[in-house]
């Protein structure tokens, strides 16, 4: 931003504060576009927080079905939280590798985010498959609803984020490192983030809160 | 193959329905065949329905809006005469109808109609008053338009093929609940809602980013004009709220459709929880609505009495704070919900806070005015109008924050005439100044001001005939949504709201024969100089209509007021002596993405709603294949080469000289 003293424009700044901050216009299309994709994930977090406060309304209504530390597997959750956490490493990789132009480098991250956030999808898969096998799906219980929405929700947006992911790759392969494609690049990368801080987030709420009760 | 769908969804027992919609898709049918015939569907196609101009799309929006604005005002004008006749009978609407109608009627009001119509004015005026070619996102911004489109066609159709919910306006469970309600109406209800809900973040988001990202060179935060602040503070509410309501619906859907326990009786479901989340919604709500509306006073009552807005900055202050605030009250609309009065207390004062702000806005415009030089053309009408409206409005707004208060009006027809004196007095007139205002705007010429004044005086005094009454009969003890009754001491009053009702109606005829007079008389009332009403701001330093591009060069603003300083100055220097070249224009190129994504869209709603699982699928990959392959496209820019740009823009400037001889004399 461009400082300019009061004198150039005198009435510009009629409390006479002393400096005036003038506006240079309009911001470049990367910056907007980033800018824009961080208010959508504002606005997505705020969609997490209502699962997440259903879920701390609901937690102890197990409508004598089973509590949380009767069927949550530590195991199984920690190595999910470890391929997330992981493959926000390597994302942030690819990241750096399509800002330097490195094709190999870039299809090599995204390849194991790709990977990492698919074993996190299996596992994740595997719980819900088993906790519905022994009869404790969603319409269990209320604690079960809130449990597998806000769960289950998370995971839906893995499930996006890598098709996105295997979009972004396509892209780069079609049509190289062009200035839009970086763009969308940057969303993807934020977007994977977000994923992450959230999952930190569910991980806390749900497993860790919920094993000890 | 057809899921829930067969022959019994169309109520051909019902002829009022089935009238109505029958007449609707002849007319629309005659309307799709005359353009086809005419040869306009090129036209059409091109220049609005895939347009991604932040101008057509704000036309277009306000278009959705009038037309579902006669489609809601159907449904009240039948309330109103079921109420004024259903003393001591069943009156004509039979029970279940009748409680279909006062839901469409509120969903409808509030989301195809409020809403649209203020975004759509946001969208045309904003990117102008802020000096720039665009809004951040242009073809988000078509998606935005046709996902709330397809949100209005989806409650359209209900009304012919299955039913609307006859839950109200926001779908309380359990009454929503599949239990309670197993039929299709409450589906229709939801999907519509949730998939215009998310045309509107996407139209929120996008203007969030405009107004903080793009505007033009010395644009300061303190020199916006007022309009742009309030656009930024609804808009900040549209993000922060509006995925609020889309967990909320998900979480019924989500009842409804796989046997979740969010909000059911059994399995421990809560439905408290339910309120709680669709208020935290549903209370900044009101004020995305009526924020914008607020903006466009300011500018309308600063351009009318030829002076700058008194207190600016308190102004943007009380925006701001507005905008914090309406995010703690929610719990008022459920005082007599057992929270217990510790609670009830915190919330009914943040209620009153509120009105603080609110209050600093009415006597900075009333000092905006005071020793002005008025001129009391429609727009100002409608702003003078609202003034009056809103302080009553306001004033039993507070009186129901006060929770003892409350448990004697709560659910009483009182509670109806506040909020209607609000959103009608509030929002619908802001909404109606600001088409008077900005219309010449956007069409390059101007309404006739002898039928808008007429149709300002049928609403405003249609407007106190048909809901003053309900004040007192909520005072006497009638609760809101009644299908009949028998106290004799409310039948009067009934009366008199439906005589009110039919003044309203002359209003609103009044509102079409000025758009029909002034169409027919464009030529005399073509506006050549762009600032029919001697503005301050950007918007008007352009021709009307305005060009794709907006303006030839990005704006140097200088000041508060930006265009009346440059008018000032340009009549001591006479008009841009000296232009810089000009240059290339580079502007987004037209996208049908937002047309054939609502496309699929309304079929995977109507889909899931009718349990037509199929189709579903076929509707949500056809939407996924289209961004694919807009994702996929090369180049969606075109460029407007620098010798158009100069034969446009001299054109503007030969008649803007002759405003500013004329500049002072007006
Ligand atoms: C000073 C400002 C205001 C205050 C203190 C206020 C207070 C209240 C209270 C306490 C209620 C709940 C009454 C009940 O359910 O018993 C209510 C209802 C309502 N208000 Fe306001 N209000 C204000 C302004 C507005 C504005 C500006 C709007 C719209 C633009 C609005 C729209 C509504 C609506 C739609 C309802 C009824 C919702 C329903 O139950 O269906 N209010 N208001
Ligand atoms: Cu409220």
């Amino acid at each position: 931003m461009a400082m300019t003293a009061t004198a150039g424009h005198a009435h510009a700044d009629p409390h006479h504060i002393g400096l005036v901050i003038e506006h240079p216009g309009p911001a470049p299309k990367r910056i907007v576009t980033a800018y824009g994709f961080w208010i959508f994930l504002l606005s997505d977090i705020v969609m997490f927080s209502c699962f997440f406060a259903a879920y701390a309304v609901l937690v102890g209504q197990t409508a004598d079905g089973p509590k949380g530390s009767e069927i949550f597997e530590p195991r199984y959750v920690a190595i999910e939280t470890v391929c997330l956490l992981l493959s926000s490493f390597t994302c942030g990789m690819a990241s750096i590798a399509a800002d330097v132009r490195n094709r190999f480098w870039f299809y090599l991250s995204m390849s194991v985010t790709c990977v990492l956030g698919l074993i996190f999808l299996v596992l994740e898969f595997r719980e819900f498959a088993d906790l519905i096998a022994r009869g404790y799906g969603p319409s269990r219980s209320a604690f079960l609803t809130a449990f597998f929405s806000l769960v289950g929700c998370h995971g839906l947006h893995v499930s996006a984020g890598v098709l996105w992911l295997l979009t972004m790759m396509a892209q780069v392969f079609a049509k190289g490192f062009r200035a839009d494609i970086l763009r969308r690049m940057t969303c993807f990368a934020l977007f994977w983030h977000a994923l992450d801080i959230i999952w930190v987030a569910v991980f806390s709420v749900v497993y860790l809160l919920g094993s000890g009760v | 193959m057809l899921g829930k769908l067969d022959w019994s969804a169309i109520p051909f027992d019902q002829p009022i329905p089935l009238v109505a919609g029958g007449v609707v898709l002849v007319a629309i049918l005659a309307v799709l065949a005359w353009v086809v015939v005419k040869g306009h569907l090129p036209y059409l196609w091109n220049e609005w329905i895939t347009s991604v101009d932040h101008k057509r799309i704000g036309v277009m929006y306000v278009l959705l809006a009038s037309v579902m604005l006669l489609r809601g005002g159907s449904d009240a004008i039948m309330m109103r005469i079921q109420q004024a006749v259903a003393y001591q009978s069943q009156g004509y609407l039979p029970p279940e109808h009748y409680n279909q109608i006062f839901s469409a009627h509120g969903t409808i009001m509030i989301f195809f109609v409020a809403m649209p119509f203020v975004i759509g004015l946001m969208n045309l005026i904003v990117p102008l008053q802020l000096g720039v070619r665009d809004v951040a996102f242009p073809t988000l911004n078509s998606v935005g338009f046709w996902l709330t489109a397809t949100g209005a066609l989806l409650v359209n159709i209900s009304l012919v093929v299955g039913e609307f919910a006859r839950t109200g306006w926001l779908a309380f469970p359990p009454l929503s609940e599949l239990s309670y309600s197993p039929g299709v109406g409450v589906d229709y209800y939801a999907w519509s809602l949730q998939i215009s809900g998310v045309g509107t973040l996407v139209a929120g988001i996008n203007l969030v980013t405009t107004v903080l990202k793009l505007r033009t060179k010395g644009m300061n935060y303190l020199r916006m004009p007022m309009f742009c602040w309030t656009t930024l503070a609804s808009n900040l509410l549209i993000v922060a709220a509006f995925p609020i309501l889309t967990a909320t619906l998900a979480m019924l859907l989500l009842d409804r459709y796989l046997g979740f326990h969010f909000f059911t009786n059994e399995a421990g479901g809560n439905v408290m929880m339910f309120m709680n989340l669709i208020w935290a919604w549903g209370h900044p709500e009101v004020y995305i609505l009526v924020l914008p509306a607020f903006g466009i006073f300011s500018e309308v009552v600063s351009t009318f009495s030829g002076k700058a807005l008194f207190g600016y900055r308190s102004m943007v202050l009380a925006t701001m704070a507005i905008c914090v605030i309406s995010f703690m009250v929610w719990l008022h609309h459920f005082f007599t919900m057992g929270a217990g009065p510790n609670v009830n207390a915190i919330f009914g004062i943040a209620s009153m806070i509120i009105a603080v702000p609110t209050g600093v806005k009415i006597y900075n415009w009333l000092f905006t005015m005071y020793g002005g030089r008025i001129r009391f053309a429609t727009p100002m009408l409608w702003a003078i109008g609202f003034m009056v409206t809103f302080i009553i409005g306001g004033l039993t707004g507070v009186l129901l924050a006060v929770p003892p208060a409350d448990f004697i009006l709560h659910n009483s027809m009182f509670l109806v005439a506040h909020f209607h004196n609000v959103i009608i007095g509030g929002v619908l007139f802001g909404a109606f100044a600001g088409f008077e205002y900005w219309f010449p705007k956007a069409f390059g010429f101007r309404l006739d001001e002898r039928w808008g004044k007429a149709a300002f005086w049928f609403t405003f005094t249609g407007f106190f005939v048909t809901f003053m009454p309900l004040y007192i009969v909520g005072l006497l003890g009638m609760t809101r949504r009644m299908q009949h009754y028998d106290v004799a001491a409310w039948r009067p009053w009934m009366i008199v709201a439906a005589i009110g009702m039919a003044v309203l109606t002359i209003g609103v005829i009044c509102q079409i024969v000025q758009i029909v007079v002034s169409v027919r008389n464009r030529e005399a009332l073509r506006d050549r100089t762009g600032d029919p009403w001697d503005g301050r701001s950007l918007e008007w330093a352009t021709s009307s209509p305005p060009p794709v591009f907006n303006f030839a060069f990005n704006p140097d603003v200088r000041g508060e007021d930006a265009y009346w300083d440059m008018k000032a100055k340009a009549r001591n220097e006479a008009l841009a002596a000296d232009r810089p070249e000009y240059q290339d224009i580079e502007m987004p190129r037209n996208s049908p993405t937002g047309f054939v994504c609502a496309f699929f869209a309304t079929i995977m709603g109507f889909a899931l709603i009718w349990h037509i699982w199929w189709m579903v699928i076929l509707g949500g990959l056809g939407a996924w294949a289209t961004f694919v392959l807009f994702a996929w496209r090369d180049h969606d820019e075109y460029v407007i080469p620098a010798a158009e740009v100069a034969a446009i823009d001299r054109v503007n400037l030969e008649e803007r000289r002759g405003l500013v001889s004329m500049a002072g004399t007006v």
